[in-house]
Formats: structure tokens, sequence, C-alpha cells
């Protein structure tokens, strides 16, 4: 029987309550007494010299109060990176200035140049068109290949070149790598795009500053899935405010994918001008403007080579990848190709050697940083299209050829670094085989052929590490940052709690799953427990949500400080019952003295605790409130096994998902609803990817694909029923809760399935030439690859 | 959106006065000229909403057996009523954009605009319909004049088009997968005096009538007759989501495809 409640339980999600009726508090839905409304003067070339700025007009033009440029800055520090990598040589990376507004040169369309402040948003928007820029055109930097070409034009005059760094991973196996593949049995090769995506979500970005002139305290309203990075970030590298004086809300957000975890020029302009001014500025982004500004994700182009002997073991794996940074390094942009790239390689094979090389490129375009999944997707797919391949090229059953080389010991020390502690590969693709009936392809591909379709099976399987992440670990890595989550959780005097979290939920269920760890683990009602998060000036220091870390990391902050309170009430407890701690039991809410019949309830603790009449003083401070900080010994690593269908149209090209099948081992549980949802979300976004979606620029670095009318996102009508299975567990060793994380698993594990099925399907038409086609797979790529 | 004076009249007299103002812009269901102008890309003087003129609404047939339909007359409308009549030009207003864009657009809106991967310029092109304004009736064969080009003069407001119902018709769209407007749609119609194709979403030049596929199935109205036929690439749009010679393939294919559903 599925639980009711409590950690396990399909517990609808309280959140949406407020959501589904209007009441959701947006960023944008907050609007403060006397605010100005800022509009960005934005670059429209992609690089040029800023030679003038004349603002006399736009300044003298109704309303406007203030038109901010680049000289304001001049005092203020540029926007931070957060992770610093090292190169294959032992050197840091290039890391060139990251300025608020542009300081001499613009090096992307979008790129901010001025601000106008005005009273009204149509009368900033009126003296916005105003600004008179003077830019000298520059020939943009687009191709990365090209961009470490000798003589290419630099992005940034101050680096050496448009390297940021070449990274070797790891660099020791370098030679044994090479040696192994010069007496492979067999090599398979193969050439891929992982193309450039935006991240659209739902709500655009939106920054309100606002700066209390009695306190000297300024406050900073933003679209943010971390608003206690943003705060240090802003406040220590950007304008000098120390975090006692920085509040930062981040409220309800219509979804990040990542691209709300970075902190952005508009961030600490609002802070800025709302001092400058002595009044509140709001700024809210149009959905053109996200296009250009949000960060983008993956843009890599990869070379990957599968060593193998005659019976399709794997010997090594060798990769080159150019990796687009976009114009300046966003937050955590370094981190994506490297060590959330680099360190997934082995996949769930057991492959002996693994060298990863790694240039990531600076071009005149929009930063690139963490997407849904971050440099895991990007591995998964080149590994997983690489494996069907070779299994094509040696005869091999594509299942037969990853059961052969799974990883089936745990703990398993890959050659990438890493240590899986648990999984269970074989018992996921069993799985997969079972729901995504694969006995019946054969019957479904012959109904297809008859309706004039080509029919197409992919599968593949996929790993990830989650759960982000080890703080010593990480900072040897280059992060410059701490990656533990926090909890404190504080018991009303009536029994209730609120739980405050350093997590963030933009979409994800937290109020609804955390509550039921919370409850389960006191045994109250899941109603009485309340998650608060999102604001600096209530909740602790916390990392915030990405990375599939929420459950695992915050989830155990947790977990670790409701112990601490469960500790104390049995003190309490005991107290009461003059009894001992260590025979106090708690069961269903209610403390018993073990063996016997006496009980006090959860309340009457907790009222005692607030009302200390009869309480142990000497030995206990009255009150129930506890914190904890939680920092994993390892990674997290969901698994499982996707199956994808496709029917092709043979005369358009046109692709259509027909089934999709997915088996994630996620580790235990707790809202198995949610876990669904999450891997239907993940899973779309996916199949957006495989099919759909592509940030294009042209020659001159003009977004081609800058609006709905042609970066194609997915809809409901472009997806098949999805089924999905979680049953396949193996708890997490190193967290309380055994939970892995499932945010990111869909998006992860999709894409290669996707592309794997059409490949499939055109190869059973008897197209022998087509191995690969680049995502996204739309009909004029299909058709054209059908041309040979 | 930059400010803008908007006037909303109730007969075609009072609208085509208001269109005299300088820069004045007519707008009906403004599924385009309204983005347009929250974009900041126009800015007229003077929106004249043409929606509260009763006489350029509905559908009817004419003594003379024309469907006649009202220029303000939205996508849904026609969806709804006009399938007794002309089914193909039902199903094709059912095809355009979402609900939304449905209950506001207009095929007079469309037809002004003559956006090159629109779908109905394709139905009144392939119907030989009448395109009829306040001062004139004008052939579809005069009308298109390319890329959002029109033979409408300054000022001249569509008042109603008339199309003559063929014996059998059919309209193919291949959506382009983010805007869902034509990537190529051919509308096929068999009439007395043969068959006529008109295609859309193809041509640099905007919507056309593939002549050598209305000679072939003038013969013989079936979708083999036009499989010896190729259509020359060279003035098809080159964008992201097709090179010229997949439109052309794909303009075949979908030729093929509404003689079949016309049968």
């Amino acid at each position: 029987m599925p639980k009711d409640h409590g950690i396990g339980a399909p517990s609808k999600r309280r959140e949406d309550v407020r959501f589904l009726t209007g009441q959701g508090r947006y960023t944008d839905d907050i609007n403060l007494h006397g605010q100005a409304h800022a509009v960005f003067v934005r670059s429209q070339v992609a690089h040029g010299r800023l030679n003038g700025l004349d603002t006399t007009a736009a300044a003298a033009m109704p309303g406007v109060i203030r038109v901010f440029t680049g000289a304001d800055f001049a005092g203020v520090g540029g926007l931070p990176c957060g992770w610093q990598v090292t190169d294959r040589h032992g050197q840091p990376m290039q890391e060139p200035a990251h300025p608020v507004l542009a300081q001499g040169k613009v090096r992307h369309v979008g790129d901010p140049i001025a601000v106008v402040v005005a009273e009204t948003l149509e009368q900033a928007r009126d003296a916005a068109e105003a600004v008179e820029v003077d830019v000298e055109e520059l020939e943009p930097v687009l191709d990365m290949k090209a961009a470490l070409s000798d003589g290419a034009p630099l992005v940034h005059d101050d680096l050496t070149s448009n390297l940021c760094y070449d990274w070797g991973f790891v660099e020791e196996n370098r030679e044994a790598v090479n040696a192994a593949f010069e007496k492979a049995h067999h090599v398979t090769k193969l050439e891929l795009v992982n193309q450039r995506l935006v991240p659209n979500a739902m709500e655009p970005r939106v920054a309100v500053g606002d700066y209390n002139t009695g306190t000297g305290d300024s406050t900073l309203y933003t679209t943010s899935q971390n608003p206690h990075v943003i705060r240090l970030l802003m406040g220590a590298f950007v304008l000098g405010i120390p975090e006692h004086k920085l509040r930062v809300v981040a409220p309800d957000v219509g979804g990040g994918f990542g691209s709300k975890i970075f902190h952005y020029a508009e961030e600490a302009f609002c802070t800025f001008a709302a001092k400058a001014l002595r009044r509140p500025v709001k700024w809210t982004c149009t959905r053109s403007e996200s296009f250009i500004t949000d960060a983008h994700g993956r843009d890599h182009v990869t070379r990957i080579e599968l060593a193998l002997d005659a019976e399709g073991n794997f010997q090594a794996i060798r990769t080159e990848t150019h990796a687009n940074m976009g114009a300046y390094l966003s937050t955590f942009a370094p981190s994506v190709p490297t060590w959330l790239h680099g360190t997934l390689m082995a996949g769930n094979y057991k492959t002996p050697l693994i060298y990863v090389n790694v240039k990531a490129v600076f071009t005149n375009t929009v930063p690139v940083d963490a997407y849904r999944g971050a440099g895991r997707p990007e591995a998964t797919y080149q590994l997983e299209r690489l494996i069907d391949k070779a299994a094509r090229e040696l005869g091999m059953d594509p299942i037969e050829i990853r059961r052969r080389n799974f990883i089936t010991e745990f703990p398993y020390a890959t050659p990438v670094a890493v240590e899986y502690d648990t999984g269970d590969y074989n018992a996921t693709l069993d799985k997969l085989i079972e729901i995504a009936d694969l006995a019946g392809f054969d019957a479904r591909l012959a109904e297809s052929k008859a309706r004039g379709r080509l029919r197409g099976l992919g599968i593949n399987c996929y790993i990830e590490a989650c759960g982000i992440a080890p703080s010593h670990l990480v900072g040897q890595l280059g992060a410059r940052a701490g990656l533990y989550e926090s909890a404190t959780v504080r018991v009303n005097a009536t029994g209730g709690l609120v739980v405050m979290t350093g997590s963030h939920s933009h979409g994800q269920g937290h109020e609804t799953s955390f509550a039921q760890v919370v409850a389960d683990m006191i045994g109250i009602d899941e109603n009485m427990v309340e998650i608060v998060h999102g604001d600096t000036a209530n909740t602790p220091m916390g990392m915030g949500t990405y990375g599939s870390r929420s459950l695992a990391v915050g989830g155990s902050a947790m977990v670790r400080a409701t112990e601490k309170i469960i500790a104390k009430a049995k003190k309490i407890a005991a107290h009461l019952m003059e009894a001992s701690p260590e025979d106090i039991e708690l069961k269903d809410g209610a403390f018993t003295v073990a063996g016997t019949d006496r009980s006090v309830a959860w309340g009457d603790v907790t009222l005692a605790a607030y009302v200390p009449h009869n309480y142990p003083l000497e030995e206990l401070e009255p009150g129930l409130e506890e914190t904890a900080f939680y920092d994993p010994n390892n990674f997290t690593y969901p698994a499982g096994a996707y199956a994808c269908e496709v029917e092709v149209d043979p005369e358009t090209g046109k692709v259509t998902v027909e089934r999709f099948a997915a088996a994630d081992d996620f580790g235990n549980i707790v809202n198995p609803m949610i876990v669904d949802g999450q891997v239907h979300g993940g899973i779309a976004q996916g199949i957006g990817q495989a099919l759909l979606e592509r940030a294009v620029y042209d020659e001159y670095g003009q977004l081609l694909s800058g609006s709905y009318m042609d970066y194609a996102m997915p809809r409901a009508d472009d997806m098949p029923f999805f089924t999905v299975d979680h049953s396949c567990q193996t708890p997490c060793t190193h967290n309380p809760l055994g939970v892995k994380g499932c945010g990111e698993a869909g998006a992860i594990g999709s894409p290669p399935a996707v592309a794997n099925a059409v490949v499939d399907a055109l190869q059973r038409a008897g197209h022998a030439s087509v191995t690969h086609i680049d995502m996204p797979l739309t009909p004029a790529r299909v058709w054209a690859a059908m041309q040979g | 959106m930059y400010s803008v004076e908007f006037d909303r009249p109730a007969t075609l007299e009072a609208a085509l006065a208001g269109l005299k103002a300088e820069d004045a812009q007519a707008l009906s269901g403004g599924q385009t000229l309204i983005p347009t102008l929250k974009q900041r890309l126009a800015q007229p003087s003077k929106l004249v909403s043409l929606t509260a003129i009763p006489s350029l609404q509905g559908i009817c047939v004419a003594d003379d057996g024309m469907l006649c339909i009202g220029a303000t007359t939205t996508h849904a409308t026609v969806a709804a009523e006009a399938g007794a009549h002309y089914p193909a030009l039902a199903r094709l207003a059912a095809q355009i954009g979402d609900p939304a864009v449905r209950n506001r657009g207009t095929i007079g809106g469309s037809l002004a605009n003559n956006d090159p991967s629109a779908c109905y310029p394709a139905a009144v092109l392939a119907s030989g319909a009448l395109i009829r304004t306040n001062a004139r009736d004008i052939a579809a064969d005069d009308y298109f004049e390319g890329m959002f080009a029109t033979a409408l003069q300054e000022g001249e407001i569509i008042t109603e088009i008339r199309f003559p119902i063929p014996e059998a018709a059919a309209y193919m769209k291949f959506a382009q997968p983010a805007s869902r407007f034509a990537l190529v749609g051919v509308f096929v119609a068999k009439t007395a005096g043969g068959v006529r194709v008109a295609v859309t979403g193809a041509s640099e030049e905007g919507v056309f009538r593939w002549g050598a596929a209305e000679e072939a199935l003038s013969a013989d109205f079936s979708a083999g007759a036009i499989a010896g036929l190729s259509l020359p690439a060279d003035d098809m749009i080159d964008d992201l989501h097709g090179t010229p010679d997949y439109r052309a393939h794909l303009v075949k294919v979908m030729t093929g495809r509404a003689v079949s559903a016309a049968q």
C-alpha cells in the first residue's frame, strides 16, 4: 500500500493552491512606494568599441530621474566568477573583467551600456531610445575554432587570446589513453554539436532595489535560485555592502533551470541605483531581453573516440571539446564543461582509461552557464551516442554492449576522479525493458511501416553526479564557495514547526516534500510544518537550489536540525515523565517511556519548552529551535535507463516521439508524485533540445532565434505520454535520507534516447550512411540526412 | 508601445475618414500589428479599429453561389461557420495559430498584411477569390504582389472576400516548429475551369501558383500526376528552419497530400 502521509506519500503540492489561484507573489508583483523604473540601453552589435555616449537628450526627457553609464560604476567591482579552473599546464584560467555597465567595449548583442531611470516605465523606455551610443563596430568572434586561430580578433583586449583555459582530465592519463588507442581492436569516432539553448523560464528576470535611508540597509528583491549566493557575490565583490546591511529576497520564482543561479548586472544595478537615488528602482526583463541577457546553456562542439576490444569491451575514451563561454564568465560557467562534464565521462561503464580535453573559448555571444543538467547532459549525450555507433559498427545489440560494460560493483572509483557509492544499472535496464514493452517493438514497427512511417527505437543509460557538493572537494577543484546547505527548525509553543531552509523552491515543490520529511520524523501531520525559504533575513546562510541538491543536501540539513530538536524534546519529555532521556521513544507525535504506558504528547513538550514552569532549567535552555549545516562527503549518483520510440515521416523528415519510458534510480523517494513531475519536465526539456530548440547567431553575431517565432519551445502536443518508474532504488549510502536527487535526470537522459531512435529508424529504412544527426533533429535536417 | 490615438468607428465611412490622417493605420484583429507596436517597431499616429463595423463581419452565401466572408470575421468564426459551404477553408482557419489568435485574428487582416507564411493567402489564390474593398473588387491573381505587398492603395479597406466554392479542395500545411506558421502550405482547389495550386511559406515572393502542377492536375487530379514534377528552389526562402531545396521538396509533398485529401 502506498503511504498516505510522510516520507513516500504522494502528497499534493500545497504551494499549488496559491499558484493555481493567482495568489503567487513573484518579484514583478512587488511594487514599492515611490519606486522608479529602469530600462537598459543595450548593445545592438556583437563587438564594438564604445567611442562615446551622449545622455544629454535622454536626461532632459519627461520623467527621467537619472541616466547611468559605465562611468558611474568606475569605483564598483565587476561581476565575479565563482569558479577558477586550472589548465593542463597548472595555470589559472584567463579571467576577464565583467563590468556592470560596459567600459570601453561592448562584447555581445545585449551587453548593457547605460540605464535610464524614470518615473514610469514608458518614460524610461522613451528616454532609453534617446541615449546616443557611438560604437565603432569590430569584427565579431563567433566560431570557437576560428576564435582560437592566430590573428583572431580578441573579445578581451587585455587577454592574450580568446582561450579561457585548455583543460586536461586526467592529464596524467593522457599518454596511457593514447597508447590504448594505438593498440585497440576497434575505434569508434564521433563528432557532434551539443547546441546552444536559451533557458526560457516562464517568469522573466526581475530586480527591485531598495535603500532605507534611516538604517542604511539595502534590500534586493530578485528572481533567484539562491538569494544568499547573490547577497555574498553582490555584497562582497560588486557593491561593497556587508552582509548584515544587505537583504536579498527571492520570493515565488517561476522557473530557473539554472539561469537564475547567476549574479546578473541588473541586480547590482538596481541595488546601486536605489541607494544613489534614495528611492526604490525596479527592472523587469522583457521576453526579448531575456533571449539576449539570460545566460545560455550547452554550446559544446565535441570529438569523442572509444577504443574497444574484439568482444566490445570499452578500453579507453578520448574527447576533445570546445566549450563556449560567451563574452564574459558567468558565475559558474568555467565549472560546467570541466568538473560537471569531465567527471561524468565514465557514465555507467567500467572504461579503465579516460582522457577529456576541454578548450573554453570567449566569443561575442551571450555568456553560457549551467542549464538543467549542466555538463552532465553534454557528457551523457556524447557517450551514449558514441556507444550506439560502436554497437552498430561491431554488429552488437545496443543493450548487450551496455550490459557488457556496466559497472556492477560498488563503491566504484572511476578513472575520472569520482566514486560512485551505489547503483544497479542492470536493474534499471531490466525495468526499462519491461515498462517500455520492448518485446512489442517489432509489432509496432510493422504497424508504422504499414502506414508508411519509419519507426526507430533508441535506448541509453545515464548517470549524473548530484547533491552538489562536498565543499572540501570542490574547493580543491576551484570553487570559490562552499556547497553545504542549512536549515533552522523552529518549533512553536503550540507544536507547529517552521523550517527555514537555505534551499530555494522555484517549481520543485519543496514546501510539500520538505514538510513530509520533518512531519514523518516527528510523527505529526504535514500541515503542522511550514517551509520558509527565499529571504536572507529569515533563513540561515544557504547555497540555494541547483544540481539536484535540495533534498540530498538541504533535506539532510533539515534532518540533522530535526534530530537535534527531537533529542532536546526527549530530554524535556523525560523531565515531564520523571524518566531518563535514554528511555524516551517518539512515535506518532507522542513521547513514551519505553516499556510503560506513560506518555506525553508532542504539544505538551513544545508548550513546556516555551512555558518552562516544570522544566529542567539548570540543564536545558528553554525554547525549541535548532540549526544545522550539512556538507555532503560525496556527490549522489542517480542513474537510469531511457527508451524512446519515434516515427519519422520519410517524405518530410518530421520526427514524432511515439513512446518514451524512463526507469530511474533516485534512491529513496519522499514524494513519488513530485518525482514523476520532475522527470516529466526533464524529459520534455530533453525532447525540446533533441528535436526543437536551438540558439542561432548569424555572421554578425545577431541572435536569429531571438523570439518564439524562431526559437522552438516544446509544447504539449510535441510529447507522448511518458512511462516513468522509480521503483529501482539503491539508496545513497552517505546522506541520512538515502536520496539522490531527481531534478535534472530527465533532461540528462532523454536527448540521446531521441537521437538514437531517429538514427535507428533511418538505419532500419536502409539509410546506412546516417550514423549521426546533430540536435535539434529538425525535419529539414532529418530529410537532408536521408538524401545522403 | 508608443502612445497612439485610438479610434473605433461604427461605419466604414467613418473608418475611411479616420484613415486619411497622416500615418494612420487600420487595425483589425491586431495579431501582427499589436506585437509590432509593443516592440516599438511601428509608430502610427492613430489606430483605426475596423472591428466595430457590422457590415465587415459575418459569413453568408450570395445569390451567385459565392461564399462571402466579411473582412473582420475571425478565424474562429470561419472555422466554425464556413465548414458547411467550404470545408477546406474552415479546416485551414482551424489550423491558424492557437485559440487566442483565432479568436482575435481576422481574414481581412491576414490578407492585408500578406505575411509570406500566412495560410489564408493560399486559400484565396487557389480559390480564385475576389478581394472586395471599399473601392473595387480585386481578383486574387492581381492582389498578391510579393512579401507583405498587396494591390491595396493607401487608405483602402478590405470589406469582404468572395470565394467561389470549388468542386474539391484541401489545404496541407507543414508547420514551422517555432511559430507554427506555414513552413510550406499548399492549397489545392479543383474547379470546373481546372485545378489551381497555391503555395505559401515557401517563396521569397510570397504566395504563388505552381503552374506546372496545375496543368498536370487539371489533366489528372491524382497525387501521382505530379510525381514527375520538380519545383525550382531558386526563389525559395532559406532560413534556420529549412533550405530552399527542402522547401521546394515540401511543396511537392504537400501538394500531393492536398490532392489526396481533396479526393
